[in-house]
């Protein structure tokens, strides 16, 4: 089945003016949102930013203490966890250490009125989805960190839940497997067409795998976008700097009107704008900010021409990272530091601390904070 | 070695700590009623005299009732609170704990004097139920102490996977915490049996006619034809309590790799 790209995916679930209080720390503050069904959404937020607190109000673990909370259109208020149509992954995994690997992944079917060689069977089907094919036997315990991940995953989607809940579930992997992981949870959540709901705090991580992203600052869902809207237009300072790298420079409204705005920026000089794509947030007291990601800059080397604009700037700091240069370099004519990154190609230098160099820019990759 | 002070230290201490229970066993086997050296010769008659002992046997049995008893009652308590005091934060929950723990540090003289004038303001007759009343109250803050690590090393999240995964709180608890303490349930009970078999105070004060293990031991002590039974017998509970204490601490260390936590010192 194709997705039908057309129609908009109905609500799994809808949070309303949701509040939640640990004796004085409010934890959440007022959340509304909704996750469509069949998407990979991520709540990314530094610790302390309530998107665990979100997860296990979901999964019934925190009641709320104002708000509303509905699953599939049903107010879960009165319902308990284990009554959910939700499971989670535990960031810790939580497999049961006294069990067999094929005891863990069946732990939830005991209730199920199958017999016991249908059971075996789902569990044989489970286990083959996270790719554990013949490791039912083993002890759970004897496991390492990505197989108990996989088994984590396997015990959760054996009840096939409308809502998959992971709670940071690879922050305990190595660099190398989480990326592996990362790519496996997404084929997977497309095989199974199961709502799933990560907490990280890694943006990368969420950018990678996210159809939506809220990402929560101090209890608050700072913005709910999509990867891309998220990374190109962040509303707030916050936001884009929690998300990737942004360089900002001051910057004054000079006229605004037809969807255009002019603006006086050091460094890049007079510019306009389109309201609509590179402008965002409210109109803020202490003045507009412009800003752009590392990529929208681009040293010029000896007779290279720019695609657009151009302008003088002093490298202040190189950081080489191999297959990429990241330079701190001043624009002239501004007092901050920008940041920019070059992609190294054969045969051309890596520039050293002090050298004059031309940087090409074009206003269009830029976006600007009121 | 760089501290041959500190090393004659720790020998000629560990020597003054075990030297006297060596004695036990050396005048069991000793063919003669007087404890004195020379040996005489060897001879395993004492512990056929132990075995013949009938009033001996109903010692032995009252104390196996009572310790029985006791490391079950005293292991219940430890589990609720144990489970309370890892699970759970509630006003004076600090007070509490200590008030429970009390009776590890306070002089067994005082508490024995004051149940024993409750009790009997109360007008209840002494028997072996008091004296498992004295016992449960001593083992308790030992069963939780036991009991405290076994809870602390089971990952919080396990419970709420068992259910997040359908689970009721009674079905998780036998399905899932049950099994991964059970362990520190068996070393809280054999140290409870344990610390209830030696008690000699509390037992003193609070039983009534019938005589247990240390009662009859301090009573037949004061008679020197009784002394190399006395001996026999003590070199019996001495293998019997390292060998509970033993398979105490096995069990403890097996909860803490079963439960996947790591080994914090525990009790022993």
């Amino acid at each position: 089945m194709t997705p039908d790209q057309t129609m908009p995916k109905p609500t799994m679930i809808e949070f309303k003016e949701v509040h939640k209080y640990f004796g004085d720390f409010h934890a959440l503050r007022g959340i509304t949102a909704t996750i469509r069904a069949g998407e990979f959404f991520s709540l990314l937020g530094p610790s302390g930013c309530g998107k665990t607190t979100l997860l296990r109000v979901i999964a019934g673990f925190e009641g709320i203490s104002k708000g509303v909370v509905l699953i599939d259109g049903k107010d879960v208020a009165e319902v308990p966890a284990n009554r959910r149509p939700t499971n989670m992954v535990f960031q810790s995994y939580a497999i049961f250490p006294h069990l067999s690997v094929a005891e863990n992944v069946g732990f939830g079917l005991r209730k199920d009125r199958r017999t016991a060689g249908e059971k075996a069977r789902a569990v044989d089907e489970a286990l083959a989805m996270v790719g554990l094919v013949g490791f039912g036997k083993r002890a759970a315990h004897a496991l390492s960190g990505g197989q108990r991940q996989r088994v984590a995953l396997a015990r959760a989607l054996i009840l096939k839940p409308k809502v998959l809940l992971l709670d940071e579930p690879l922050s305990a992997l190595d660099k190398k497997l989480r990326e592996n992981m990362q790519i496996e949870l997404i084929k997977l959540q497309r095989q199974v067409g199961i709502t799933f709901i990560l907490v990280t705090h890694d943006q990368e991580e969420a950018l990678v795998m996210s159809d939506r992203i809220a990402v929560m600052f101090d209890g608050e869902i700072a913005q709910l976008d999509d990867p891309e809207t998220l990374y190109r237009l962040p509303k707030t300072r916050a936001v884009a700097n929690f998300i990737g790298t942004m360089s900002f420079l001051p910057a004054k409204i000079l006229s605004e009107g037809g969807g255009l705005l002019e603006v006086e920026c050091p460094g890049f000089g007079r510019l306009t704008l389109d309201a609509e794509r590179q402008v965002t947030g409210s109109a803020s007291p202490t003045g507009a900010t412009i800003g752009f990601r590392p990529e929208t800059l681009t040293l010029l080397f000896d007779g290279q021409q720019p695609a657009d604009r151009e302008c003088m700037a002093t490298v202040e700091e190189v950081v080489y990272y191999g297959d990429m240069t990241y330079y701190d370099v001043r624009l002239d004519g501004t007092n901050a530091v920008a940041r920019l990154s070059m992609r190294n190609v054969f045969g051309r230098p890596v520039l050293d601390i002090g050298t004059r160099t031309r940087v090409a820019w074009s206003p269009g990759a830029l976006v600007m904070f009121r | 070695m760089k501290m041959p002070v500190l090393r004659l230290y720790t020998i000629a201490y560990l020597i003054f700590l075990y030297l006297p229970i060596m004695i036990l066993p050396i005048f069991a086997f000793n063919n003669s009623t007087a404890v004195a050296f020379p040996l005489r010769g060897f001879t395993t008659q004492w512990f056929g005299a132990v075995w013949a002992d009938a009033e001996l046997r109903g010692a032995l049995g009252n104390s196996l009732i009572v310790a029985a008893a006791t490391s079950v009652l005293a292991t219940a308590f430890g589990v609720f609170a144990a489970r309370a005091s890892t699970r759970y934060d509630f006003p004076g929950k600090g007070w509490l704990m200590g008030l429970i723990m009390l009776p590890m540090v306070l002089p067994e003289m005082i508490m024995a004097m004051a149940l024993l004038v409750v009790l009997l303001a109360l007008g209840v007759k002494l028997s072996l139920f008091t004296v498992i009343l004295g016992h449960v109250l001593l083992c308790t803050p030992f069963a939780v102490a036991i009991l405290t690590s076994a809870f602390q090393s089971l990952d919080r999240s396990l419970e709420e996977a068992a259910y997040d995964l359908g689970e009721g709180p009674f079905s998780t608890f036998r399905l899932v915490t049950l099994p991964l303490v059970a362990p520190g349930i068996m070393a809280s009970m054999l140290i409870c049996f344990t610390i209830s078999i030696d008690e000699f105070i509390l037992s003193n004060f609070l039983k009534s006619g019938e005589e247990l293990l240390s009662t009859y031991i301090y009573s037949k002590l004061r008679f020197p034809k009784y002394v190399p039974n006395i001996m026999a017998l003590g070199t019996i509970l001495v293998c019997v309590s390292i060998a509970l204490l033993t398979l105490a601490e096995f069990f403890r260390r097996r909860g803490v790799a079963r439960s996947g936590g790591k080994d914090s010192g525990g009790f022993l």
